[in-house]
């Protein structure tokens, strides 16, 4: 999987847990909490829809690493590879 | 007590039935005998017969909000902000901690706990994919808790739970918080997800009590001799309540008067109705209103249509109103749209609040077959009924572990 598909897998993601958001001027370079509606809550969702949908594993020390679409991408990336995704 | 209480009337209504998301809509389908009662797949039992409402609840809610929260709270969201709307209250000019949230449920947390266990099943039940929403969701006062927040209402918000006696105790419970000044409105009511758990439905089959009929328009059909058993719905209605001196100084519009109401309790089965219970009940509502038998108007049913249950329910009626109530008519809202649950006593009392303006008293549908032994004199069937006089209505609703409750609404005189 390229780094642009797993900022694909994390929108389709977050679209889902923030779904009164809209996501087409999202900057990957920028915090998602700085550009969308995001509580700790939603946080969790994500987690826990990476868990459900594509059995990756965050824990809770890792969390900052998902604080923008470009940290996704180079956190997420390997583990997906990891995987053979 | 030695002193006058205050008088508390109704300024609003605002409700969801699986016939109808408004008021007038609601009244209308009554009159126009239109059932909302349709086929449901239900989890692991297929197709049961059920009152769906089709609300729509982003008008009320973002979508995160309908995720996140409950049907429980997306239905009290949306009849609590009808019912808002209806008041005319300026939410910007009212103190917020003075509104009171007081909502009946038969149950809560059954829906989702039930979704979870699916959705855990779905990983070999590994608890690591329980959501972190389960509590919140599933917390008794959820339904009223998400209304406080959809409205920033910082008064008492909490649910009551009274089985399916609970619509009612949601208007009593307003009612003695209003009196007691400890709130300045109410919103007030029941609710029911009911129709999202399958194991009302498959308690209700497992116990020979779940209706069945071809045509589901038919199957809710309390009094007919072919009757076999309750309609599961879901639905709420919730009221706003005020003393009458504060809707008066707003010169609300003004539904009607609670005039009298009463709870007790069976203490003799778990499931089984007692109908010298209920009948005690009616009298000690009566007396609380100052009222006679002859003086009520309407009087709607609990009857869920389970062959013991209306037979026992028309014993304790016949008791009342046997003899000399020639003004009193007798229907039931369930055979239209089912048994809404926690939302039954506060949906049918709705249904037939419009008949002191109307003056047309709805009918009992279904009844092609009348069963003797629930003829009571009065009973409006089938048709809509004009009448010269409605006054007052006594609203009977019945629930498990042996509650009962009656609430008598008269028409508003100043």
């Amino acid at each position: 999987m390229t780094k642009e598909e797993t900022k694909q897998v994390m929108i389709d993601i977050i679209a889902d847990v923030a779904s009164d958001e809209d996501f087409t001027n999202i900057k990957p370079d920028v915090r998602l909490r700085d550009q969308l509606e995001l509580d700790s809550m939603d946080f969790l969702d994500i987690v826990m829809e990476l868990r459900k949908r594509h059995n990756i594993e965050v824990p809770e020390a890792e969390y900052p690493q998902l604080a923008s679409l470009d940290s996704c991408a180079e956190y997420l990336t390997p583990k997906f590879e990891a995987l053979g995704k | 007590m030695s002193y006058p209480l205050p008088r508390i009337v109704i300024t609003s209504i605002g409700l969801t039935a699986p016939n109808g998301n408004s008021l007038a809509d609601y009244r209308q389908n009554l009159l126009n005998g239109v059932s909302g009662v349709q086929p449901l797949d239900v989890r692991y039992m297929g197709k049961c017969l059920a009152g769906v409402c089709d609300f729509d609840p982003l008008k009320y809610q973002k979508r995160k909000e309908v995720r996140v929260g409950t049907r429980a709270g997306s239905i009290s969201i949306y009849c609590a902000r009808e019912a808002v709307a209806d008041a005319g209250w300026d939410m910007d000019a009212l103190e917020r901690d003075r509104i009171g949230i007081y909502i009946g449920t038969t149950e809560h947390g059954n829906v989702e706990t039930e979704n979870e266990i699916y959705a855990i099943s779905q990983f070999n039940y590994d608890t690591k994919y329980w959501s972190h929403y389960h509590n919140p969701r599933t917390v008794a006062n959820n339904p009223a808790g998400e209304v406080s927040l959809n409205l920033g209402i910082t008064g008492p918000a909490y649910a009551i739970g009274a089985a399916c006696a609970a619509g009612n105790l949601g208007l009593i419970h307003a009612t003695q918080m209003l009196r007691l000044g400890e709130v300045d409105q109410a919103i007030c009511g029941g609710v029911s997800e009911s129709i999202h758990t399958f194991g009302i439905f498959a308690g209700f089959k497992s116990q020979g009590a779940l209706a069945t009929h071809e045509d589901p328009a038919k199957a809710s059909r309390p009094f007919d001799k072919d009757r076999n058993g309750i309609v599961v719905s879901e639905g709420g209605a919730l009221y706003t309540l005020e003393r009458l001196d504060d809707a008066q100084k707003r010169v609300a519009r003004i539904y009607g008067e609670i005039a009298g109401y009463c709870v007790n309790s069976d203490a003799s089965d778990y499931v089984l109705p007692n109908p010298t219970r209920q009948t005690e009940c009616v009298r000690k509502a009566l007396r609380s209103a100052g009222m006679e038998a002859a003086d009520i108007h309407i009087v709607n049913t609990h009857a869920t249509a389970t062959p013991q249950g209306d037979i026992q329910e028309c014993g304790a009626l016949r008791d009342v109103f046997g003899e000399g109530c020639p003004d009193t008519n007798i229907n039931n809202t369930k055979s239209f749209i089912g048994h809404a649950m926690g939302a039954a006593g506060a949906l049918e009392l709705a249904g037939n609040i419009p008949s002191f303006g109307d003056l047309v008293v709805h009918p009992t549908i279904n009844v092609d077959n009348l069963d003797p032994q629930c003829a009571l004199p009065g009973l409006v069937i089938n048709q809509p009924k004009s009448v010269a006089k409605v006054d007052t209505i006594l609203n009977n609703s019945f629930g498990m572990l042996g509650i009962n409750s009656t609430l008598i609404v008269k028409r508003f005189i100043p």
